[in-house]
């Protein structure tokens, strides 16, 4: 039940952002723009150092930018309806899901960007690609639980970067640790606990997600 | 109803004074262990207070949202906000007590440090939090949506200040093993006015709240 309320939900977003092509086009300009604007403003070679700090600023706005529409893209109206007939915790897992395969996409994307302007600076790529989907996984779902918290008050824009900004450092400080690793050496040894606490932030946040958005949720 | 935790009485107000006042006047005279730091480690009964007072504020404000969901009463929610309230006054203050021991000791106000920016996200998320209530005019509306989110903040401000340790290394930062300037580990003279000083600042945090709670209520029941 809750599957197919979920599967149904994720369509209903990929179909209309496939029909509003501006909104999705905005944020891949937003990226590439933003990307382009650290690469004028480096002239020269950067460090692995600046280069991943860099990388996950960029990605936290563009993520920021791309997910703070999630529940105030459509007519009050047509959120009511949805209340009718979905579970609210369809609603936020189909959100977070959808907003995951948002976040991959623009990861995977800036990531190529980088590597075309900034050149590459990763060792362990594997390792990088795996701290980009977990990394995604996270963004996604902390950023969508505050999109709907931020929807609920006026000033949405600036109340989504205030509201996210500090809850957020935790996940992102230990990607940048997982990603320093993989801009440093091909090893795996020594990953293992970042990882763990990058694994165990996701569920938590899953979690309380599930938890709480029902209250979000009706009026 | 809140009576649970706003204690009734006098008593416990009366034991926060005398405590403070014994802290304040005996932390002077008992000798302090010779350290580098020399009688600035008298500000730890000061300084420290203020985080065991806020840790005690937020964590009551946490508790409180998790009871206003379960019930939709509009008291939880006062407590909820004013703990939040009392919270950050005590997390301005710390680190202001904090920023001039440093200032004294390793030479600087501010240090990159686990233990200072676990505070210092503290407060942004508190201070979010005052700002996210600000910004919404329905009462009921900012007392449910707010409640979440100081529910998922935080647990995740403690996974924050759990971990970030754990990321950096290492800290300079007291409390913390392998800290080079001194584990906390106080002496038996220390430890006498050390325990009873908490103990006094966490009172007088919930009596704080508790005034401030009464002068909403009179705020409310003059509007109605």
């Amino acid at each position: 039940m809750l599957y197919r309320e979920v599967k149904t939900l994720i369509g209903k977003d990929v179909k209309l952002e496939l029909k509003q092509k501006y909104v999705i086009n905005g944020i891949l300009l937003y990226l590439l723009s933003t990307i382009f604007v650290a690469y004028l403003a480096f002239e020269e070679v950067i460090t692995p150092d600046t280069w991943n700090s860099l990388f996950w600023i960029i990605l936290l706005f563009v993520g920021v930018n791309g997910i703070s529409k999630s529940f105030v893209q459509e007519s009050p109206a047509r959120y009511i309806y949805y209340y009718t007939i979905a579970s609210p915790q369809a609603v936020i897992l189909s959100k977070i899901l959808y907003n995951l395969l948002l976040m991959a996409i623009l990861s995977l994307l800036s990531f190529g960007m980088f590597l075309l302007l900034m050149g590459n600076q990763v060792i362990n790529i594997e390792l990088f690609i795996l701290a980009l989907l977990l990394g995604s996984f996270g963004l996604s779902s902390i950023l969508t639980m505050v999109a709907a918290i931020a929807s609920r008050a006026s000033n949405n824009f600036s109340l989504m970067a205030v509201l996210s900004f500090p809850i957020i450092l935790p996940l992102l400080l230990t990607l940048m640790k997982i990603s320093s690793m993989a801009l440093s050496g091909p090893e795996w040894p020594g990953t293992g606990g970042p990882l763990v606490i990058l694994v165990t932030i996701n569920l938590a946040v899953i979690i309380l997600a599930y938890l709480l958005f029902p209250y979000l949720w009706r009026d | 109803m809140t009576n649970r935790l706003l204690i009734k009485g006098l008593w416990w107000k009366a034991l926060a004074f005398l405590l403070l006042l014994y802290a304040v006047i005996y932390g002077f005279f008992i000798p302090v262990p010779d350290t580098m730091i020399g009688g600035s480690m008298r500000n730890v009964f000061y300084h420290v207070g203020m985080w065991f007072g806020m840790t005690a504020m937020l964590t009551t404000s946490f508790i409180f949202s998790i009871r206003y969901l379960r019930g939709f009463k509009e008291k939880e929610d006062l407590v909820a906000v004013e703990a939040a309230n009392v919270g950050v006054l005590f997390g301005i203050l710390g680190l202001i007590t904090g920023m001039i021991w440093a200032k004294n000791t390793w030479g600087a106000f501010w240090v990159r440090d686990p233990k200072l920016d676990g505070a210092a996200v503290g407060m942004f998320i508190y201070l979010a939090y005052m700002v996210l209530r600000g910004s919404i005019d329905d009462t009921h509306k900012r007392a449910k949506v707010a409640a979440v989110f100081n529910i998922f903040a935080f647990i995740l401000w403690i996974v924050f200040v759990m971990v970030l340790p754990r990321m950096s290394g290492s800290t300079i930062h007291p409390g913390q093993d392998g800290a080079p300037v001194m584990a906390l580990k106080l002496s038996s003279d220390t430890r006498i006015v050390f325990y009873p000083a908490m103990l006094g600042w966490i009172l007088l945090g919930f009596w704080i709240m508790n005034i401030r709670i009464r002068i909403r209520k009179i705020g409310i029941r003059h509007e109605a």
